[in-house]
């Protein structure tokens, strides 16, 4: 049977209303999107929601105390707050180079837990 | 003695800072520094580590780090020159600039001032909140500094009043860092921020958001112990039957941001009450000569993209007056008046020079049309330029970008005024 369910977009700022049709698990309509990205999002947020995951992690010998850290893409959204509890018992070594991975294949999910700057490390006078 | 001189000097190294400095040089200013008081680049963005930054300018999703990163690049290939960790003191309407870094003061002249100086969150004493001075009530952003540069938790349980979007990302960023957020306060009937935020921030976390609701009360003396919510009626009155507390140690605010504007008063620079900025021109140029205004100290803006976008134009236009190309003392500028249902505009005045080539007019409306509206720009009654939006709402800005035909037809008005109302079907 067919069910229609009202998805805000959240790929971009203007926040779309979608109304997306699902049936037999799929998404067999959806209006309201201004862009072809709201259809997308549709049916991954129906199907498979995902988010991106930002955070950050204690660093030692850098100068800040802490790194900003991401996703490489977003990750199931039912496993951010364990993905996120992970981070929390990271510790980085400066120097921290952007891109670099922080946590491979974090919680067995295929994605990369990477830094989102360069740190430099602390010069000690 | 003559100061040392630049063509374009930029106070503030944040995002309008650095597009700002990257665009003079690619316009042609020689030399170009940016005056920035932090020990690196980058304003506010370092703190700001979630995404959703770099959608329209990069095309990329990026968080704000990255965005910096990016924009720090640019300027040091168009060899803009920094001097960081150093604070302006005071400027004046003749461009001079006094500097407090290293250790001394220097003076130096500009060809261009562009202010970049950015906002600032609305502090507690602005609210009226009944209780005295516990620790535990700070800013949404103070509480972002703290949690992702300083490594420092200021509390455990949280109530966040406020559904700006500093508010909304700090309550999953301190979900995500294991505390618990206990109530997001609204005294609005809907939310402040980006509904994006209210998706990803608030519901996916099971926030508990009350809009039409205030704090009215904090208890505790040393610490915060509990704060007081009041449902409140259409004037923002609270019911106070509906009065309940609930415990916390933390209280944050995410009440609004306002322009800082003290350098700009300094030099005379006119304001403009319903922004609280500086009022500007088509070029981004203040009431002073030669002084330009670009990002979040000419009105807050809802996107980083498009602080840059305004800032990118503030420092061409910057260039050109120092380089000569485009001057616009010999017009009397013209006001543009606010029609029905707008909330502020900017540029808030108009010169109608022959060489205006570019014209983007942003505004805010005074409250939310949810169905189809038309926003116009009006010349001696005639609609110059018509776009119509799916709904307006106060939190989102709305960008009218002008064609060079339309601006054309400009030249001569003598009334422009700006309207928002429901599409007339």
């Amino acid at each position: 049977m067919a069910e229609t369910r009202e998805i805000i977009c959240v790929t971009c700022p203007m926040g779309c209303t979608v109304q997306a049709t699902v049936e037999n698990g799929e998404v067999c309509d959806a209006r309201g999107q201004a862009c072809k990205r709201g259809v997308a999002f549709a049916r991954e947020e129906l199907l498979d929601p995902r988010r991106m995951l930002t955070a950050t992690v204690a660093l030692k010998g850098g100068v800040l105390r802490r790194s900003p850290v991401r996703s490489e893409r977003p990750l199931p959204k039912a496993m951010l707050l364990r993905a996120a509890e992970v981070l929390r018992s990271v510790t980085l070594q400066a120097p921290v180079a952007q891109g670099q991975v922080v946590v491979a294949d974090i919680l067995g999910s295929g994605v990369d837990i990477i830094a989102s700057r360069d740190i430099a490390a602390e010069v000690l006078s | 003695m003559s100061l040392p001189h630049w063509d374009v000097v930029v106070i503030g190294g944040g995002p309008a800072g650095m597009a700002a400095a990257s665009e003079a040089r690619a316009e042609g200013a020689e030399r170009v520094l940016v005056i920035e008081r932090n020990t690196e680049a980058g304003g506010i963005l370092p703190q700001c580590v979630h995404n959703g930054f770099g959608l329209r300018v990069f095309g990329s999703d990026l968080t704000g780090p990255e965005y910096a990163s990016r924009w720090l690049r640019r300027a040091e290939m168009a060899q803009v020159e920094f001097m960081l960790q150093s604070m302006v003191l005071e400027i004046n309407a003749d461009r001079r600039v006094l500097v407090s870094g290293a250790g001394k003061l220097h003076e130096l002249s500009a060809g261009a001032l562009v202010l970049a100086t950015g906002c600032r969150e609305r502090p507690r004493g602005a609210l009226n909140i009944a209780g005295s001075r516990p620790a535990g009530i700070l800013t949404a952003g103070t509480a972002q500094r703290l949690v992702n540069i300083e490594g420092y938790m200021p509390g455990k349980r949280y109530v966040i009043l406020g559904s700006g979007d500093i508010g909304m990302i700090m309550a999953r960023r301190l979900t995500l860092a294991g505390a618990q957020v206990l109530a997001m306060a609204e005294v609005l009937p809907y939310v402040s921020g980006l509904r994006r935020n209210l998706v990803q921030c608030v519901h996916d976390f099971d926030i508990p958001l009350h809009t039409s609701t205030t704090v009215t009360r904090t208890i505790g003396r040393e610490r915060l112990e509990a704060v007081e919510l009041c449902a409140v009626d259409q004037h923002w009155q609270p019911l106070c039957e509906t009065a309940r507390t609930i415990a916390c140690d933390t209280l944050l605010l995410s009440v609004g941001l306002l322009p800082e504007i003290e350098l700009a008063r300094m030099a005379h620079v006119g304001l403009d009450p319903l922004t609280g900025g500086a009022r500007v021109d088509e070029s981004l140029q203040t009431s002073v000569p030669g002084v330009f205004a670009a990002g979040n100290m000419v009105h807050v803006y809802d996107l980083v993209d498009a602080v840059t976008e305004s800032a990118l134009r503030a420092g061409r236009q910057a260039a050109r007056y120092v380089l000569g190309n485009r001057l616009t003392t010999a017009v009397t500028p013209q006001t543009i008046e606010l029609g029905v249902n707008i909330h502020h505009v900017v540029p808030q005045v108009l010169h109608l020079t022959p060489e205006l080539d570019e014209l983007v007019i942003e505004l805010r409306v005074r409250s939310p049309i949810e169905q189809p509206v038309r926003v116009e720009f009006l010349a001696d009654g005639e609609r110059v330029v018509s776009q119509r939006l799916r709904y307006a709402r106060p939190s989102e800005m709305i960008v009218l970008t002008l064609k060079p035909d339309e601006i054309a037809c400009l030249q001569r008005a003598e009334h422009l005024s700006v309207n928002c109302r429901p599409w007339e079907s």
